[in-house]
């Protein structure tokens, strides 16, 4: 019972500071308003608002080029951010590695200039301009200017790095409290470590089989506590939105992919190219469709993990926008109400993606490891 | 789709592999592997535990019943060995019973022929005295006899008497 308490706690406050750090973002969209052609059609206070929300949405589905905490109009009509800057690497053909702090293009507004260019950071991507920052469009809206190969050390890599070492130490400890406390695990590691013997034993050996689940065991474990404490940390108010990041999914089912091209045995392959007990002219004609599946399985584990967790905060928070749209005492409550049951089955969510991720992963190796199959 | 590769970003591309692969590879050799050694070394010893206090409890089964076996056994032995003691007692009172007997009754036996013997020799005693006696006596008689016939018979009467005496005094 005290396992459901804690978890109505945390859901109630990550929801609160969400509902906080969206009060101060709105005056985000007030500035990037300035830069948005489209929004100054837009006249009626609420329709503004509407925008304002999502464009707040987008925002915050994006990578950051630097950790905002929080950001506020000062009585000078200034607005002023609060956060931390992270650091910026380019590489260009022509000038290789410039690297500087992204404060100093104070969210957009400035142009800074390095080695005779210039450079804008435009909706969190960084082109190359003129001297004023012009940026050129094309007839969808899309900025034409050109790029430099952008290496920064942005938000979703600082929380990428940050759970990495969050994991080590967690682990890490896990592992040494074994030989102080005589193989009983300490601390937290106590509520980890049925975790890791479930991915063990429900996961690992049922899908891949007792002979080779071992060599497959420490991606499993990683990928999945990484998934997990990713999506967990995108429920934050610091809103990383990490697993939601396309970048990173791919990364990850790429993982997923390789790991199974190259530890597939002989009866993988021929099950792909030469399917047996199939007459020959169909064994042609499945080939290809065998080849693309095994592209279109990763295909699915990225779109699947990135879907859930943008759809997840899309929705959570265009209801916690909702707050700010009613403006009054019963649809503001309710849609509080809503937010809050939200991120309690956010929460759920999270595991339960990072679950059928390692899942499907194993299921993948398995077939890639699988021996001996029975005539279809 | 076009908005998915738009979001796409190099640089964050590379970040995440390099730095799920360095994960993967320091998380393995520090964490996983000695955390799946630990729970599977004290998996084996769970089991292994088990099966040998199953195996306590069947030897402590067989002691038991071993142990049963055995006083079984000691108490058939105990009763076999007391019905001996009791037959060997029987036998030894039976034996040491003939034995007396048969000794008492040699006793008797010898009791009686040293009897029948003294008996014998008293007898020729008295007969050899009577004998004497009446040689004496009958000296005595022929001596007086010649003298007068009354003196004779005198004599004759002394001579009984006297001869009486002498044989109840030795009777005696």
């Amino acid at each position: 019972m005290t396992g459901k308490k804690l978890t109505f706690k945390i859901a109630f406050i990550f929801m609160l500071t969400s509902i906080m750090s969206m009060a101060e973002q709105e005056q985000v969209s007030h500035e990037t308003e300035t830069n948005h052609t489209e929004t100054e059609a837009i006249h009626s206070g609420k329709e503004k608002q509407q925008q304002e929300i999502k464009d707040f949405v987008n925002h915050h589905l994006k990578d950051s080029h630097d950790f905002s905490l929080y950001n506020y109009t000062n009585d000078d009509g200034e607005k002023e951010h609060i956060g931390i800057p992270l650091p910026i690497i380019l590489i260009d053909a022509e000038n290789g590695v410039t690297a500087f702090m992204s404060s100093e293009f104070q969210h957009g507004k400035k142009v800074v200039e390095v080695n005779g260019k210039y450079l804008k950071l435009y909706h969190e991507k960084i082109y190359y301009t003129d001297a004023d920052g012009t940026i050129n469009y094309d007839e969808n809206h899309h900025a034409t200017n050109k790029r430099p190969y952008d290496f920064s050390i942005t938000k979703s890599v600082v929380m990428i790095l940050v759970t990495s070492i969050l994991m080590f130490i967690l682990f890490r400890n896990l592992a040494l409290s074994y030989a102080k406390n005589g193989g009983v695990p300490t601390g937290a590691g106590r509520f980890f470590e049925p975790i890791i013997i479930y991915i063990r034993d429900e996961i690992a050996i049922p899908n891949i089989g007792e002979k080779h689940y071992k060599k497959y065991m420490s991606y499993l474990l990683t990928v999945f506590f990484f998934v997990w404490f990713l999506n967990m940390t995108g429920l934050t108010p610091l809103g990383v939105n990490v697993t939601g990041n396309i970048t990173v999914t791919l990364a990850l089912a790429l993982f997923t992919y390789f790991i199974t091209t190259f530890t597939a045995n002989k009866n993988y392959w021929s099950h792909i190219f030469w399917m047996p007990g199939v007459p020959k002219p169909m064994r042609i004609i499945l080939a290809p469709i065998e080849l693309l599946g095994t592209i279109i399985k990763p295909f699915s584990l990225m779109i699947r993990l990135y879907a859930n967790m943008v759809a997840g905060h899309v929705v959570l928070m265009s209801i916690i926008g909702l707050v700010f749209l009613f403006k009054n005492w019963l649809g503001s409550s309710l849609s509080f109400g809503l937010a809050f049951a939200l991120s309690i089955l956010e929460v759920l969510v999270a595991l339960l993606q990072a679950y059928i991720f390692t899942m499907l992963s194993a299921l993948y190796f398995g077939s890639a490891v699988e021996e001996h199959q029975e005539e279809h | 789709m076009e908005k998915l590769f738009a979001d796409f970003s190099l640089g964050l591309f590379v970040f995440q592999s390099a730095i799920f692969v360095g994960l993967i590879l320091l998380l393995k050799k520090y964490a996983w592997i000695p955390i799946l050694d630990a729970v599977n070394e004290r998996e084996e010893g769970i089991k292994s535990s088990l099966e040998s206090a199953d195996k306590a409890k069947e030897e402590i089964l067989q002691l038991q019943l071993d142990n049963k076996k055995i006083l079984k056994e000691a108490r058939i032995e105990r009763d076999s060995m007391m019905k001996e003691a009791r037959e060997m007692k029987d036998k030894i009172i039976n034996e040491a019973r003939n034995e007396a007997q048969d000794e008492a009754s040699k006793l008797k036996e010898i009791a009686k022929a040293d009897i029948k013997h003294e008996t014998m020799a008293a007898m020729t005693d008295l007969k050899n005295q009577i004998a004497d006696l009446s040689i004496d006596i009958a000296e005595k008689i022929l001596r007086s006899e010649l003298k007068d016939k009354e003196s004779h018979n005198a004599l004759i009467d002394e001579l009984i008497s006297e001869g009486e005496d002498k044989f109840t005094q030795k009777q005696n």
